[in-house]
């Protein structure tokens, strides 16, 4: 029963969640600390007035809110559309031992199809 | 304009009591339901993996929006404008970086704590008695500030006596936990989110009522009265150190946090863990969203005055607020949800424990992993009470004590012990035994030693010793304690490696990126 999946496809499959994984946290990072600058050193930029009574500091601060719900999202509808598929596809191979003979790489880029 | 208004806060209000009693009667209920669910370990700790994604969503969102983080945050707004957004953020941005880096490596590879994931390769012993301790520390941090806050809270809502307070808290609590385990704690968060956000939603209606349904008019009635000041980040964040490492807390401590890990054990596979954070972050979102609107709704309707009059942190703002846009009724009803929320996250946070105790402790190294799973989940119903029990006296023995500091110490102990420690086991091939022990024993120590030294507890808490000033000059220790946890656990399998689990490393990749023989 121990049957290997195959090492190119499996390699893919790893690289593309950690490379979208890691964008997003990093996008995250970027916006939440960069957040954290602006107030430490140049709060002056979030007092600005955008009009409607409204400081420029109340949309940015929603916008981090909504961004960070948002983020979540994408990786979700990622993972759904192309993951899901991927991992099918090497543990069906797995299980009847036959190599699909796909290409490395259009298992988990690739996953147009259903 | 409503600075001459007479509150009935902190006067026994029937209501409240009645809704309260209900919120009880109905989650005995549900507590009684799930008993006969709850007797095998899977059932006990993780519901049975029976939860759907939406479910867990609620309940996550459920284990996070504290009594604490309702009321306080409100009450940041109401006194301090737009600051309190500012800790919102903080809060919620945790969430999404779970979601990327934690959440399905965790489902697929663990079974009811983070320690599993951990120990997966590595040694047992030394693995689980260093995670658990690790889990316990941010345990029982979080709990005093949880049992301390409800008995102040109660003790100005209803006007309950404090002790008779945190009693209430701790036996109901105790009686989830022992007879419905995580699914009757599972329910009760359910129950408990949708009354809270359900009733923040009514208040935020009520209020833009006032204002034309536009907040930007009540934002703009805000600042007539208080000045522009208020619509713009104040003194909250000055020192940009400090709001670097309270930052870095509560971005990675949220990812390190066992009772919310703990959750995802509950789902039946990853995909669902995954879709569970959509809906938490999502909702936890809303929930922020609506207490700014709250604050700012308690600023301008009820007044600074009146809020800090009550109480000077302003934990009342959200409560005064109900009583003046809905009266008696729905300020009842308000501080019963709060109640429930305080016994809900409490409930959660001593399932966390008494697992940590049962499976990690008493199972894999007292035991051995020799006990069969009815003495496991007997001993995890004993560790219930003991804990229960526990909170209740530090409840009681911290009564009136500043421990404000403690959810920012339970942050940075699970950003620093915990958190390093378990994505270096799902990333790193040569994470070994000993390179775990450090990281975990460096990120626990450091976070609190430094803590103890930081002005936080040295100056507020201990009214510096020996006339000296705080010798650590950070607030929060995670911009240190951190990077040191990584360092250490890098050094540390460095010098000892471990070709057994390096070998093993492959193994646990197929379960961790396809789901192969997770449980």
């Amino acid at each position: 029963m121990h049957h290997h999946p195959d090492e190119a496809q499996f390699a893919a499959l790893v690289r593309a969640r950690w490379s979208v994984s890691l964008t997003l946290t990093a996008l995250m990072l970027a916006i939440y600390f960069g957040f954290i600058m602006v107030l430490a050193f140049r709060r002056d930029l979030l007092q600005a007035s955008v009009g409607g009574g409204m400081t420029l500091g109340i949309p940015v601060g929603f916008g981090i809110i909504v961004i960070a719900s948002a983020l979540t999202g994408v990786y979700v509808w990622w993972a759904n559309r192309s993951y899901d598929g991927a991992v099918r596809r090497i543990v069906a191979d797995m299980q009847s031992g036959v190599p699909s003979g796909q290409q490395a790489g259009q298992t988990v880029k690739g996953a147009h199809h259903g | 304009m409503a600075s001459e208004f007479t509150s009935t806060i902190g006067q026994p209000n029937a209501l409240s009591i009645g809704f309260f009693f209900l919120f009880v009667a109905f989650t005995l209920g549900v507590t009684w339901w799930a008993a006969r669910r709850s007797r095998s370990a899977a059932e006990f700790y993780a519901a049975g993996r029976s939860v759907t994604g939406f479910q867990n969503g609620l309940a996550l969102a459920g284990d996070y929006m504290s009594a604490a983080s309702f009321l306080g945050i409100a009450g940041l707004v109401a006194l301090k404008g737009y600051d309190g957004l500012i800790y919102s953020i903080g809060f919620l941005v945790g969430w999404p970086v779970m979601m990327f880096l934690i959440a399905e490596p965790l489902r697929n590879l663990g079974k009811y704590t983070f320690a599993d994931v951990v120990a997966y390769r590595l040694r047992q012993k030394p693995i689980r008695v260093a995670a658990a301790c690790g889990s316990l520390m941010t345990v029982a941090f979080y709990l005093i500030a949880q049992m301390v806050g409800s008995g102040s809270l109660v003790h100005l809502m209803f006007g309950l006596p404090y002790e008779t307070a945190v009693l209430v808290v701790g036996a109901v609590m105790i009686a989830y936990v022992l007879f419905g385990g995580m699914l009757a704690t599972t329910w009760v968060q359910i129950i408990k989110a949708v009354l809270l956000l359900g009733g923040a939603s009514v208040m935020v209606f009520f209020v833009l009522r006032h204002f034309g349904f536009s907040p930007a008019e009540l934002f703009r009635a805000s600042a007539a009265r208080y000045g522009d000041k208020v619509l713009a980040p104040g003194g909250l964040v000055s020192n940009p150190w400090d709001a670097l490492s309270l930052g870095m807390a509560l971005m990675f401590g949220t990812a390190g946090l066992p009772h919310i890990l703990m959750r995802f054990y509950t789902v039946p596979d990853a995909k669902a863990a995954r879709k569970s954070v959509f809906y938490a972050t999502g909702l936890i979102s809303y929930f922020y969203v609506l207490t700014f609107i709250i604050g700012f709704g308690a600023m301008t309707l009820v007044g600074q005055e009146v809020v800090a009059g009550f109480d000077k942190g302003g934990n009342m703002a959200a409560l005064l607020l109900a009583e003046v846009t809905g009266g008696t009724m729905f300020l009842g009803f308000i501080a019963a949800v709060a109640f429930a929320t305080i016994l809900a996250v409490v409930a959660g946070l001593t399932l966390a424990g008494a697992t940590t105790y049962a499976h990690d402790l008493y199972a894999n190294v007292f035991r051995r992993g020799q006990s069969t799973e009815d003495d496991e989940v007997r001993m995890a119903k004993r560790a219930t009470v003991a804990l229960g029990v526990l909170a209740v006296a530090l409840g009681i023995a911290f009564k009136g004590q500043n421990v404000a500091f403690m959810v920012g110490l339970a942050f940075a102990i699970a950003a620093s012990a915990n958190f390093p420690a378990l994505l270096m086991s799902i990333l790193w091939k040569r994470f070994s035994t000993f390179g775990a022990v450090c990281s975990i024993a460096t990120g626990a120590t450091l976070a609190v030693g430094l803590i103890v030294l930081s002005p936080t507890v040295w100056v507020d808490v201990l009214h510096s010793p020996w006339g000296m000033a705080a010798p650590f000059m950070l607030k929060n220790p995670a911009l240190i304690s951190l990077p040191a946890a990584f360092a250490a656990g890098w050094l540390g399998s460095v010098l000892r490696p471990e070709p057994d689990a390096e070998q093993r490393y492959a193994e646990q990749k197929i379960r961790n990126y396809l789901g192969v023989g997770a449980e």
